[in-house]
């Protein structure tokens, strides 16, 4: 396969394991992101693909060569991989024009190097240096930096958190044009999950070192595999119950399907914020309003609801804006709503 | 090699410590009986005096200009870090020339008083109460520089707090931002011990018995390099003391930066008089450390008695020919032990270049004889051996080498460069380092390419921070030149000990001026790296 494989890569450092046994590949020309926590090994895995640390167990490939296993590791240098982080890691005693063509071999360098400058839409600032930047300009250069001598493999370390919100987007949305022209393997590295789901083919989600799920954005969001997962894409309520005996879980919010656990076994109820509906006096479960925050886009509605415990929050569109006090009825809807084993390990 | 190279350089510290147990002859006990006591207690009230004196002035002036608005403030700002061009030893010249009874000030005295020399009693400036007096002066800007870094770090927010809590802005220093700035103290005074330790040229030229004193004296006087090793051990004792006090201090500091936000002070204006008053406590260590010495050493220097230029020309050619080479070596040493710690060290690699660095710490007295001795061993055995075979004398082959000063030059000095290329070093991220290694560059191109050309500022100044710590350096030199190679700290020394203050006034003011370029490149960078630097320029 082209592109860039893990093989049952384990890192520790001293004695705590950062990468667990990672079986992974990136397709020439996907996009897969790392997604997860900070501490959850992504970045050790990215640094273990360039060569920036030393491999300790497992293997790597690229286009199908061992490019480090037990037997030794090439230097990044030897790899043909691109680098973008999340400072772009400019050279600032080099201006713009030299920066790009930091990279390729001498003679053509310089034409090169301008082709690559004009594709991300600088070539007039060639001869400027990299303070005189502004942030969105600076990740282009590092972007045109990266590609111009045409790697097999991207590894891109959180590369849009330095930038403003408004100007991520449009950027995410170009680098990502100009990724899929070059064919490159691309693995990328967020903590964010929108940025994630924004930007992946696939997503592999890391906790502790392992990959605890891994697929299409669709399936990760709306098929999580556990309850941290799930919470990890979005908040939500948890209820704790029992299966019953005729298969199902009971809550005070509603009855859901128990997932083809026992009866008896005990679940985590995750109830996202948008699976509660307000719906006509009657139907549903009663509730009272605790307290409700306009967002913008979305209005927080904090509800108790006799038998659920703590508040319980939703979201819920404008214009609705309950005052507090207000009784109203809410409905679930079951496609937001997961069951999961109780393992003890969500909060309290 | 890293961690070879490292062990290389700290192999002279680690002989004096080994020198520390082994037996030592009857010189050693006689030593023991008669001049010890007398070089512990000089030492001890040096230490006492000289912490007093830097941590009261230090202190002082660096609270005055930091938070205080006075006339001439900015100017004293920097001008305060002048007295540390002057070395000790060159103040002693001066003050000596100055006070003596033949001196200016005496006759002055007689000149309107009318009386003669028996008439009246006058402080004798070769004392220890002198020698105390000298090194302060020279050695409050370590002080004045931590704490004045402290003060404009930690307590804008801190003091504010103190503020609206109900304290009065005095009130507010006393009882917060002393307090907070008392592990910088500490470590500033730790950093002028260990300077005041490490002293010979005052404390000989005054003929106060200090330890450095003690070990010159017994290794050339009395020839007993085992003696004069085991004096050295119990000095590097001392600094090894010094140098624990100093890191718990610096590791307390750590805790004091409580809030990253710097923004302007708002500065106590002064009534007139407090203005009058803190105007004359930062002017007078200025013009004593600074001004008065530089001025007489001019006059003198100028005046007949002066030096001939040729003889001058001759001193300085040496000078540079041990200064030069020694500059290039230790930036040199410096690139390659720090680039090799960057590309990854194991853990007793990264010690190696600790103790490596460490030897600035360690006077240049103890380090003559901790590679002193073990040349001295190797030539006599090889002289021995080649007498024996081949009836040939080989003779010192290697003490007594420019060579041999060079490396004592290097294991004093290469910690100066080390931390200043460190500093260069930190300005290319790592990620900058794995930018250039993934876009195709092997690590010595990366060096070259990456970063040699950003720090090319770090390594000037290094190379000229070593360059002036090897003329101001004196015992070490002394003790190892080559015969007949005079120096022209050595030369100043020379003639200072025999009464020819005159003569000595130029070697000592050249030593002085090309010591104030680094005072220079300092205050530079001291206001525009400044935390908050810039913000106050805008606002």
């Amino acid at each position: 396969m082209s592109g860039l494989a893990f093989r049952a890569v384990t890192h520790h450092f001293g004695r705590r394991i950062a990468v667990d046994t990672l079986d992974l590949e990136v397709a020439a020309g996907e996009v897969v992101c790392l997604l997860g926590p900070s501490g959850c090994g992504k970045t050790t895995t990215l640094r273990l693909a360039a060569g920036l640390e030393t491999l300790q167990s497992g293997a790597i490939l690229i286009d199908d060569a061992v490019v480090a296993d037990a037997g030794g590791a090439l230097p990044p240098e030897k790899r043909q991989i691109g680098l973008i982080f999340q400072d772009y890691a400019l050279f600032p005693h080099l201006s713009v024009l030299d920066n790009v063509a930091f990279g390729l071999g001498r003679g053509h360098s310089v034409a090169e190097a301008q082709t690559a400058l004009d594709k991300v839409g600088l070539g007039d600032r060639g001869r400027s240096f990299p303070h005189m930047l502004s942030g969105g300009e600076q990740q282009r250069v590092a972007l045109a930096r990266a590609l111009a001598p045409r790697p097999r493999v991207m590894l891109m370390d959180e590369p849009f958190s330095g930038l403003d919100v408004r100007l991520r987007d449009k950027v995410r949305d170009e680098t990502l044009a100009l990724l899929a022209s070059t064919g490159a393997a691309v693995l990328l590295v967020t903590h964010d999950p929108e940025e994630a789901m924004r930007m992946a083919d696939r997503i592999a989600l890391m906790r502790a070192g392992r990959v605890v799920q891994l697929g299409t954005p669709e399936s990760l969001y709306n098929r999580p595999a556990d309850a941290g997962a799930a919470r990890f894409f979005a908040e939500a309520n948890t209820i704790r119950a029992r299966v019953g005996a005729d298969g199902r879980v009971e809550t005070p919010l509603g009855v859901l399907s128990g997932a083809g656990l026992a009866a008896g076994t005990a679940v985590e109820v995750l109830i996202r914020p948008h699976a509660l509906r307000p719906v006509a006096a009657g139907e549903g479960v009663a509730a009272r309003v605790a307290r409700s925050r306009l967002l913008g886009a979305d209005s927080l509605v904090e509800f108790h609801v006799d038998g659920a415990g703590a508040v319980v929050s939703a979201r819920i569109a404008p214009p609705v804006l309950p005052a507090p006090g207000a009784e109203m009825c809410l409905s679930l809807d079951l496609g937001q709503c997961f069951v999961f084993e109780d393992r003890g390990d969500g909060p309290k | 090699m890293a961690v070879g190279l490292a062990l290389f350089f700290a192999l002279p510290v680690v002989m004096v410590a080994a020198a520390a147990l082994t037996p030592a002859g009857e010189t050693w006990a006689h030593l023991s009986e008669t001049v010890l006591p007398r070089y512990i207690v000089n030492t001890v009230w040096l230490m006492v005096g000289v912490g007093i004196g830097t941590a009261a002035i230090g202190t002082g002036t660096a609270w005055l200009v930091t938070m205080c608005e006075f006339p001439g403030r900015r100017l004293f700002e920097w001008a305060l870090f002048l007295p540390m061009a002057v070395p000790a030893y060159v103040l002693a010249y001066a003050y000596t020339g100055l006070f003596d009874v033949a001196g200016p000030v005496q006759g002055l005295l007689r000149d309107l008083t009318g009386w003669s020399v028996r008439d009246y009693w006058f402080p004798d400036v070769r004392s220890l109460p002198g020698a105390i007096a000298m090194m302060v002066l020279v050695l409050y800007p370590y002080v004045y520089l931590i704490t004045r870094a402290a003060f404009l770090e930690q307590s804008v927010c801190v003091l504010e707090m103190g503020r609206t809590l109900g304290c009065s802005p005095w009130g507010a220093f006393r009882r917060l931002g002393l307090p907070l700035a008392r592990p910088a103290v500490v470590t500033g005074v730790s950093l002028a011990l260990m300077e005041a330790l490490g002293d010979f040229g005052t404390v000989q030229y005054f003929a106060v018995d200090t330890f450095t004193a003690g070990i010159f004296r017994t290794w050339l006087g009395l020839g007993d390099p085992v003696s004069a090793a085991h004096l050295a051990a119990m000095l590097l004792g001392a600094i090894g003391f010094l140098m624990v006090a100093e890191r718990l201090a610096r590791g307390r500091a750590r805790f004091h930066h409580t809030t990253t936000r710097y923004r302007p002070l708002t500065r106590l204006s002064l009534s007139p008089l407090a203005g009058v008053g803190a105007w004359l406590a930062c002017a007078l260590p200025i013009a004593l450390g600074f001004l008065v010495p530089a001025t007489a050493l001019g006059v003198w220097a100028l005046g007949e008695e002066g030096m001939a230029t040729g003889a001058f020309l001759t001193y300085t050619r040496n000078t540079l020919a041990l200064a030069v080479p020694t500059a290039v070596l230790a930036v040199g040493l410096a690139v390659l032990l720090g680039y090799g710690r960057r590309l990854g060290l194991s853990a007793p690699g990264r010690a190696a270049v600790r103790i490596a660095a460490m030897g600035y710490a360690v006077p240049g007295a103890v380090i003559a004889v901790g590679i002193l001795v073990p040349l001295s061993t190797f030539d006599n055995a090889l002289d021995a051996w080649m007498r024996e075979h081949f009836d040939i004398s080989t003779g010192l082959l290697l003490s007594g080498t420019v060579g041999a000063v060079i490396f004592a030059y290097l294991v004093r000095f290469l910690a100066v460069a080390f931390n200043t290329v460190e500093a260069g070093l930190e300005k290319v991220t790592p990620n900058m380092d794995a930018a250039a290694r993934s876009l195709g560059r092997g690590p010595l191109d990366t060096l070259r390419r990456v970063h040699l050309p950003m720090m090319r500022a770090s390594l000037f100044t290094a190379g000229l921070l070593v360059f002036v710590d090897v003329m101001k350096e004196l015992p070490a030199t002394l003790m190892m030149r080559p015969f007949n190679f005079d120096t022209l700290a050595v030369k100043a020394h020379e003639l200072a000990s025999d009464e020819r203050l005159a003569e000595a006034a130029m070697p000592s003011l050249a030593i002085v001026a090309v010591g104030v370029l680094p005072v220079i490149l300092l205050s530079r960078a001291i206001a525009t790296s400044r935390p908050g630097a810039a913000q106050g320029a805008r606002g």
